[in-house]
């Protein structure tokens, strides 16, 4: 399926306006999913079996939204700080989200930040492509 | 399940849809406030009979192994008034099944006429919130709503 960024971004933000109640305006490639959108982690599978469906792609979860797998280990979390371990997995299962700004202070709080409409819209680029 | 609000599965294809049936009366005392004179199910308890039947197709699908809780109501629009002597007829079908989570599309329907048109989603908690720990045994599933399948289950009936 050869789509272009406007036509993916397009798709995905009728997913997110149908899955989450909101208006399109609202859905902006700056926008974060939990801050501004106001996802929660069920909306999260919601909008995975959207996408799906919408893109006729399979989507592992955890590869769209690896921040809960990375939250649940401690191996990846000191003093509620991801840790460079866990920065490294994040690099390495995020690899089309920018996290510079993240990297600075790597405040677990503030993962949910990082998974914004263009974040998606990235994604479902990279898999499309890909396929 | 601690409670039984559909009467029977007249359909069960496992893992992909299930047809229930739920007969209104006037014994149901609620219907006598809801409302004097004007006896109509509330769609409250609509949405309840339909979350019962995907929720035990969701369930079946995987043995009933897993803690099956409803978690999101995606859509629900109601078109008509049910009332007593009215029979439902609840058709479920998944349309994702994953291993933390499942979504259904459901109708409901009185005589080929359509009431209502409710999506749910479904969440195996086990396998979310955080790996949060919850009882072993399955408090979801208990045996009081097996007598419905008894016949029926995942056997192919038209």
């Amino acid at each position: 399926m050869a789509m272009n960024r406007d036509e993916i971004f397009q798709e995905v933000q009728e997913v997110l306006v149908d899955a989450l109640g909101v208006d399109n305006d609202e859905v902006t490639t700056e926008a974060t999913l939990m801050g501004d959108l106001g996802a929660e982690s069920i909306d999260f599978l919601d909008i995975v079996f959207r996408l799906e469906k919408a893109f006729g792609i399979k989507i592992p979860r955890e590869e769209l939204f690896p921040a809960e797998s990375l939250m649940n280990n401690p191996g990846f979390i000191n003093n509620g700080k991801l840790t460079e371990a866990g920065l490294t997995e994040l690099r390495e299962k995020m690899p089309h989200t920018d996290l510079a700004a993240f990297e600075n202070n790597p405040d677990i709080n503030k993962l949910g930040d990082l998974f914004t409409v263009g974040a998606i819209v990235n994604y479902i680029d990279t898999k499309l492509n890909a396929a | 399940m601690r409670w039984i609000w559909i009467d029977k599965f007249v359909e069960f294809h496992s893992g992909e849809s299930a047809v229930a049936v739920k007969n209104v009366t006037l014994a149901e005392e609620h219907l006598h406030d809801h409302f004097p004179g004007f006896p109509v199910m509330p769609e409250c308890l609509m949405l309840e009979a339909m979350a019962q039947t995907s929720g035990i197709l969701v369930g079946e699908a995987n043995d009933f192994k897993e803690k099956v809780i409803l978690a999101k109501i995606k859509k629900c629009v109601f078109f008509d008034y049910v009332k007593p002597g009215d029979t439902l007829k609840l058709s479920a079908k998944i349309e994702s099944l994953a291993p933390e989570a499942a979504s259904i599309s459901g109708r409901i329907t009185c005589a080929e006429k359509l009431i209502a048109e409710i999506d749910l989603m479904f969440s195996h908690i086990d396998q979310n919130l955080a790996g949060k720990e919850f009882p072993k045994e399955n408090f979801v599933f208990t045996d009081t709503f097996k007598s419905l399948l008894q016949g029926i289950s995942s056997v192919e009936s038209e």
